[in-house]
C-alpha cells in the first residue's frame, strides 16, 4: 500500500539533494573545523559557507548565527541563556499558554531559579494579542519569548507587531521559529526580533542540527561549557555534515517557497473544507486564514484521537493527535486546551501537516477514507447518538 | 506497540451496540484520561447470556471492551464478578504499561453493571415480598 505521510509538522524526509551535500562530510573530508591543517581548513570553510548562506536567508549576519543540535537546544540556549546573563537586570519573563514544551518547560524551570513567568493566554485561533503583552511588562521583564507558528494549530502571531512594543522598551524578543522556517518568508529584520530558533529536520534537512540568531550585542550565558566554539558561546566540535546539510536544505526552500506556499495553501483549504462538507460535527482549529501553509487541525466530536489514528494508520496514513490517550502523560494537548476547548473535544483531534510531496491524489484519498473511519467510531461512541442527532439537527 | 490480538479486538470489535431490554447498564468514566464505556449484559437463570458495549476512548480501551464482553458470556454474576483487568489484559497478550489504565475501565463498567443488575433484583424481590 502506498504510504501518505501527513505528519510533516513532526519531521520532514531529508531530501537527496541535501544527503549529496553532506555525504562528502560524512565520508572522506572528516577534518576538525578548529585544525589549522588542510582538512581543517576545509571543514571550516565549509561552515563558514553554510553559516553566510543562512545568514543571507534569514536577513542576519553570519555572526549573529550559532549552531546548535537543533531547536530544543536553540529555545534552552535563548531562554535560559538570556535569563541568566541578564538575572541582575530583572527576573520577569513573559511567554505564551501556547508555547511547544521546549520553550514551556524551559520557563517553568527557571521559576524555581527565582524567575517570574507570566503566561498569556490566547484567543480561540490561538492568536496572542500584542495589546496583552504590553500590559503583562513590568519594570523586571528581561525577556519575552513567543513562537511565530504554532506546531499543533498552525496559527501565526503578530511577531512584527509585538517586537515593535517591545523595541519601545528594550524588551528581548526570542521567537521559537522552528515551523515557520524554509516554510513561510522569515526575516529576522523584518520580525524585529532578538532572538530567533530554527531546526532543520523540519524543512528537510537533517534531525539533530539547528541554528540560534542571536542579534549582534545581546549577552547569552552559554549552556554548553568547554571549547571556544560559536564564539565562545556554544562549545563542542560542531556538526559539520549537519551544518552543511541544514544550510543547503534552507537554500532549497527559499528557491522553491513561493511556489509551493501557493500549492500547499490550495491543498489545506481543500481538505479542510472537504472534511467540513462530509463530516458533521467538526470544528477547524486554529486561524482559518493566518495560518501555516501545510497545517489541518480539526476536531471531531465524539471520538478519541488515538483510535482515529490508528485506523488512518491500518489504510496508510500517518498524522497526529492532541488526544489525552496519544500523549505519554495522558493530559491532552496544551494548546487545544488553550483555545478553551473542552477535554472531551480535544480528544478527538486529528492534525494533519502537509509537505512538498504530498499531492491532490493523497487529499483525495483523505477525503475518501476519513468519513467511514469517523463514522464507525461515533457509532462505537456512547456519547453519539445518531437519532437523536437526526431528529433535532 | 499494541499486540496482534488487542489490534484484532480494535479493528474487529465484538459486540458493538445496546441491549434495549438489558437487565443490568454499567457507565465508568476514566479518571486518567476522560475516556467513557457504557456495557449492558443480560442475564438468565443467574447467568450472563449477552454483553455489549459502546467506547470512546483509545485502542486499548475499544480492545479491553470488546475482550470483557467476550469473557463474560455464559457466565454466572458469581464468575463474572471474579474478572479483574488484569485478566482482561492478560487475555489480549499484554497491554503497553501506560495503557494499563485501560483495561481498568472495561473491568470498571462490567462491575457497575451486574451491581446495577443486583439492585434491580432486589428491587424486585422487595416488590414481590
Ligand atoms: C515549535 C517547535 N519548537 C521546537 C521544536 C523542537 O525542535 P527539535 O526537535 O529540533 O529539538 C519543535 C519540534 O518538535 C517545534 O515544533
Ligand atoms: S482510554 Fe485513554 S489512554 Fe486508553
Amino acid at each position: 500500500m502506498k504510504r501518505i505521510y501527513l505528519d510533516h509538522a513532526s519531521t520532514t524526509p531529508l531530501r537527496p539533494e541535501v544527503l549529496e551535500a553532506m555525504l562528502p562530510f560524512l565520508k572522506e573530508q572528516h577534518g576538525n573545523p578548529s585544525s589549522i591543517y588542510g582538512e581543517g581548513r576545509e571543514a571550516r570553510k565549509a561552515l563558514d559557507r553554510a553559516r553566510d548562506r543562512i545568514a543571507t536567508i534569514l536577513g542576519a549576519s553570519p555572526r549573529e548565527i550559532i549552531f546548535t543540535s537543533g531547536g530544543s537546544e536553540a529555545d534552552n540556549l535563548a531562554i535560559k541563556g538570556a535569563a541568566f546573563a541578564l538575572k541582575d537586570r530583572g527576573n520577569h519573563i513573559i511567554t505564551s499558554a501556547i508555547e511547544h514544551h521546549a520553550v514551556y518547560n524551559t520557563c517553568r524551570y527557571l521559576e524555581k531559579h527565582g524567575f517570574r513567568i507570566t503566561v498569556l493566554p490566547v484567543d480561540s485561533y490561538g492568536l496572542v494579542d500584542p495589546a496583552a503583552v504590553a500590559a503583562a511588562l513590568t519594570p523586571e521583564t528581561i525577556l519575552v519569548s513567543i513562537m511565530h507558528a504554532n506546531n499543533e494549530i498552525g496559527t501565526i502571531q503578530p511577531i512584527a507587531e509585538i517586537s515593535k512594543i517591545l523595541k519601545e522598551r528594550k524588551i528581548l524578543f526570542h521567537t521559537d521559529a522552528v515551523q515557520t522556517v524554509g516554510h513561510i518568508p522569515v526575516n529576522v529584520q523584518e520580525l524585529g526580533v532578538d532572538l530567533l530558533s530554527l531546526s532543520a529536520h523540519k524543512f528537510y534537512g537533517p534531525k539533530g542540527v539547528g541554528a540560534l540568531y542571536v542579534r549582534r550585542g545581546v549577552r547569552l550565558d552559554p549552556l554548553i561549557h568547554g571549547g571556544a566554539q560559536e564564539h565562545n558561546r556554544r562549545a563542542g566540535t560542531e556538526n559539520v555534515a549537519g551544518i552543511v546539510g541544514m544550510a543547503e536544505a534552507l537554500v532549497l526552500a527559499a528557491l522553491e517557497m513561493d511556489k509551493e506556499i501557493e500549492r500547499q495553501r490550495e491543498l489545506r483549504d481543500r481538505l479542510i473544507s472537504g472534511i467540513m462538507e462530509r463530516i458533521p460535527h467538526t470544528r477547524l482549529n486554529g486561524h482559518p486564514e493566518e495560518r501555516l501553509p501545510g497545517n489541518v487541525n480539526v476536531c471531531f466530536e465524539f471520538i478519541e484521537g488515538e483510535s482515529l489514528l490508528l485506523n488512518l494508520d491500518m489504510q496508510g496514513i500517518a498524522a497526529s493527535s492532541g488526544s489525552a490517550c496519544t500523549s505519554g502523560s495522558l493530559e491532552p494537548s496544551h494548546v487545544l486546551l488553550a483555545l478553551g476547548l473542552p477535554h472531551e473535544i480535544a480528544h478527538g483531534s486529528l492534525r494533519m501537516t502537509l509537505g512538498r510531496g504530498t499531492s491532490a491524489a493523497d487529499i483525495d484519498t483523505v477525503l475518501e477514507v476519513l468519513p467511514g473511519i469517523v463514522d464507525r467510531l461515533r457509532q462505537m461512541s456512547p456519547l453519539y447518538d445518531a437519532d437523536a442527532f437526526c431528529k433535532t439537527h | 506497540m499494541y499486540s496482534e490480538k488487542v489490534m484484532d479486538h480494535f479493528t474487529n470489535p465484538r459486540n458493538v451496540g445496546e441491549i434495549p431490554d438489558a437487565d443490568g447498564v454499567g457507565v465508568e468514566g476514566n479518571a486518567v484520561c476522560g475516556d467513557i464505556m457504557k456495557l449492558w449484559i443480560k442475564v438468565e437463570d443467574g447467568r450472563i447470556v449477552d454483553a455489549r458495549f459502546k467506547t470512546f476512548g483509545c485502542g486499548a480501551a475499544i480492545a479491553t471492551s470488546s475482550m470483557i464482553t467476550e469473557l463474560v458470556k455464559g457466565k454466572t454474576i458469581e464468575e463474572a464478578m471474579q474478572i479483574s483487568n488484569t485478566a482482561v489484559a492478560e487475555a489480549l497478550d499484554g497491554l503497553p504499561p501506560v495503557k494499563m489504565h485501560c483495561s481498568n475501565l472495561a473491568a470498571d463498567a462490567l462491575r457497575k453493571a451486574i451491581d446495577d443488575y443486583l439492585a434491580k433484583q432486589k428491587g424486585a424481590e422487595e416488590n414481590n415480598g
